[in-house]
């Protein structure tokens, strides 16, 4: 039977999709999909010279004074949160903070009622926070303004892909042809679906380390591989990208205990010193020791994932800037 | 049924009845509450004239399954809105799931809502009722005692949730069998979905929704269609929406088995690609599947297994949808759209013919709801009483749920070209429907 598709059909509807970041209409980042690969090097590019002014003596530019920010974190962030506060103040961008416990959110007022009183006071972006994915999206409706997306559920993290990006180009001096592998809870990540969309468009090849409880139904379509054996991995990637596991998955039989996980999935430090050619290790925070990586190892790795972090506040630093800042992303120091 | 004095002359349509086609331009006249003459040039001496040229006069629709919301969900619909609506969508009987508040699973509430039904006096209001008490899957609901009240409950289902104990469900089905009742089941294997807001797939995953597989379903499926085998129980499963839960019904069915089925226009139309817009009009239970099940939903339309069109019809206020997707409530409004899904979609795409699909909106749930009980009768042919649809299937529109009679306007087919479109609605011999416009009842 032929397949009516009402798009061809006596029915039509046009999918609206979000504004890209193209000029011409308001820009938004909600998903790494909203985003070209040169969109992504020319991002990591800007990135790359706004890191030169945090450290600088006076970490500030004037790029974006007079412009208002607002960091609505409905989930709570420590470390998103100060980054996209830093990225805004060395911007010279006026930015209020706001979280799900002191704010009106907790007192039963709907998402769409928050937004619109926030963007009354007249407001250039919304960085959002959400636990349900779709939430940036479905601000983009209400709100006359930019809106990133710092994290929604399980959807998407797309700044924290750009700066785990940047950190590999940084350190191995190029994205394409780069072998990552990820390991970990695939399932709950947003983490894991920015970096591998982000990655798949800048020509690098994703590997996903898990037990197949741990993957989301479907993944191999988004254009990865698979593996249960993370000694396979280590001997393939350049790049060991590690997830935080969360003891919760145990009581939802994920898989049987942290003790089996770490036998099984864990960064150990038998693991680490057999190999020959050591990968990058890199982890989106905040770690669990002696869980997804053993101590000792998070040690030696460790300026690296504290690159990461310093990373992020460029990368986001870059994202505003091009949201906001001018018709062209490069160069935001003057 | 109460008759009605009003002579009304139909021109010009050309008629459908079950098993005998659509005519050519024919006439059709009706006086206290019948069907008079159905004839070529009737004279139309005293009585009220509907223009149908172009278009077909039907048999009134039978939606088997809406929710009416009332008692206790006013806000999102009741019997009036939700009667308006149906006659607006050319249905002449509904029959609304129990899963109001308090619900439907004694005689007092169903009388309640067949009564307001009948107040309203737009179309017939048929309830069903629950399984359970309560609907809470522990204690069967007095089947017996609903059954010979007023409303005369013929189908019995705690939709929207499942009865998940084995036992308890293969009880309810022989004391049904017994009361000459019909389970109708929502299947859901409600330890497999639990959180899950769409489809288990590639789409799920990039969205970051939680999944629900199809399994679920099934397993649901194959569990009542095993208890119906073997309590020889009527069993009618409700929105069908796997391929793998048409093949099983398809060989339940060669088996003979007692079992009939229903889908949905949305589980028809859609597939779950078009959630990358995170609409939440487009979150139902059962979700909106991949678009292998939608082929395989439509290749049981017209091969047959599939029985029954009905809409789900789950009105929500807007605050309950225009919010995140995770906590948006389940389900769309479908009476205003069905008929133009089912021929913009089925009849133009050659998956049924236009009697086909009508078939599946009048005869057969008719039969399955045993609608004679109520000297109610799916066809056209003199002597029968006047339960007509009048619609033009060339009648080209774009959906705009504002002007939905509905008191919700949770549809995802907003700005949607379609066609086919209800213009006369007539029920029990009296216009409930003009030019598309609701009548109110005469004092």
């Amino acid at each position: 039977m032929s397949t009516p598709d009402p798009l061809k059909t006596g029915v039509s509807k046009t999918l609206k999709f979000d504004p890209l970041m193209h000029s011409g209409t308001r820009r938004h980042l909600l998903s790494i999909n909203d985003l070209s690969s040169e969109d992504i090097i020319r991002l990591l590019d800007s990135a790359r010279s706004f890191a030169e002014v945090s450290k600088r003596p006076v970490k500030k530019v004037p790029a974006l004074r007079g412009k208002t920010i607002v960091n609505m974190f409905i989930e709570p962030s420590t470390r998103t949160r100060m980054s996209f506060e830093l990225a805004a103040k060395r911007l010279s961008a006026d930015v209020v903070t706001f979280t799900a416990g002191a704010s009106s959110i907790s007192k039963g007022e709907s998402l769409k009622d928050t937004a619109k009183t926030i963007v009354a006071m007249g407001v250039d972006a919304v960085v959002i926070r959400h636990s349900s994915a779709g939430a940036p999206r479905l601000l983009t409706q209400w709100v006359d303004c930019s809106v990133i997306n710092a994290g929604d559920g399980m959807h998407e993290h797309p700044t924290q892909a750009l700066l785990d990006l940047y950190t590999m180009r940084e350190r191995l001096g190029k994205l394409e042809g780069l072998k990552v592998a990820i390991v970990g809870d695939i399932d709950h990540s947003r983490v894991a679906r920015s970096n591998i969309l982000a990655l798949n468009k800048v020509g690098a090849s994703v590997l996903l380390v898990a037990p197949r409880s741990l993957l989301p139904a479907g993944i191999e379509e988004m254009g990865v591989e698979i593996t249960g054996s993370i000694d396979e991995a280590l001997q393939w990637c350049d790049v060991l990208y590690l997830l935080r596991i969360q003891l919760e998955r145990v009581s939802e039989s994920r898989f049987p205990s942290l003790r089996e996980y770490t036998l099984q999935y864990g960064l150990t430090q038998t693991r680490w010193s057999r190999l020959k050619r050591k990968p990058l290790v890199m982890h989106p925070g905040p770690m669990n020791r002696g869980v997804e990586i053993a101590s000792v190892v998070a040690d030696e790795v460790e300026p690296v994932i504290t690159g990461q972090v310093a990373a992020g506040v460029a990368v986001r630093m870059a994202v505003l800037y091009e949201l906001l800042g001018g018709p062209t992303g490069v160069g935001g120091s003057d | 049924m109460r008759g009605n004095s009003q002579k009304i002359l139909i021109k010009k349509g050309r008629v459908y009845s079950p098993g005998a086609g659509i005519s050519s331009e024919i006439d059709v006249l009706i006086h206290e509450g019948i069907i008079k003459r159905i004839d070529r040039g009737i004279q139309p001496t005293g009585a009220k004239i509907l223009d149908a040229e172009g278009c077909i006069v039907s048999p009134g629709f039978i939606d088997m399954h809406v929710h009416l919301r009332e008692p206790g969900m006013e806000y999102k619909e009741d019997v009036g809105s939700g009667s308006r609506a149906a006659v607006s969508g050319g249905f002449t009987v509904v029959c609304c799931m129990p899963n109001t508040d308090p619900p439907i699973d004694n005689a007092s509430v169903a009388e309640y809502v067949f009564d307001r039904g009948v107040d309203e006096g737009l179309c017939m209001v048929l309830p069903h009722g629950a399984i359970t008490q309560g609907r809470g899957g522990k204690a069967l609901a007095p089947m017996g005692e609903m059954g010979s009240c007023r409303a005369m409950v013929r189908g019995f289902s705690d939709d929207g949730s499942t009865v998940t104990d084995s036992e308890i469900m293969r009880r309810a089905m022989e004391y049904a069998r017994t009361m000459d009742s019909l389970i109708i089941s929502h299947c859901e294997d409600v330890s497999l979905t639990a959180g899950g807001q769409m489809n288990e797939g590639f789409y799920s995953t990039l969205l970051g929704l939680r999944g629900i597989p199809r399994e679920a379903e099934e397993i649901g499926v194959f569990r009542d269609i095993c208890l119906s085998e073997k309590t020889n129980a009527e069993l009618h499963i409700a929105h069908v929406s796997t391929a793998e839960t048409i093949m099983l019904l398809r060989d339940a069915k060669r088996r003979n088995s007692r079992v009939t089925c229903e889908v949905t226009p949305h589980h028809f139309t859609l597939d779950d690609s078009y959630l990358v817009t995170y609409d939440t009009n487009l979150k139902v239970n059962p979700p909106l599947r991949s678009r292998a099940d939608v082929e395989a939903v439509l290749e049981g339309l017209a091969d047959g297994t599939v029985d029954v069109i009905a809409t789900d019809h789950a009105p929500h206020a807007l605050h309950e949808k225009e919010t995140e997707f995770d906590r948006a409530e389940f389900g769309m409004v479908g009476l205003e759209t069905c008929l133009a899904l089912v021929i913009s979609v089925l009849v133009e795409n050659g998956v049924l013919s236009l009697e086909g699909a009508l078939e599946k909106m009048t005869l057969a749930p008719s039969r399955i709801m045993r609608l004679e009980r109520f000297g109610y009768s799916p066809l056209i042919e003199e002597g029968a009483p006047a339960n007509i649809t009048v619609f033009n299937p060339d009648f080209e529109w774009v959906v705009d749920p504002q002007m939905f009679k509905s008191r919700s306007k949770n549809s995802p087919f907003a700005g949607w070209k379609v066609k086919g479109k209800v213009i006369h609605t007539i029920f029990s011999g009296r216009v409930v429907l003009e030019n598309m416009e609701v009548k109110a009842k005469l004092e």
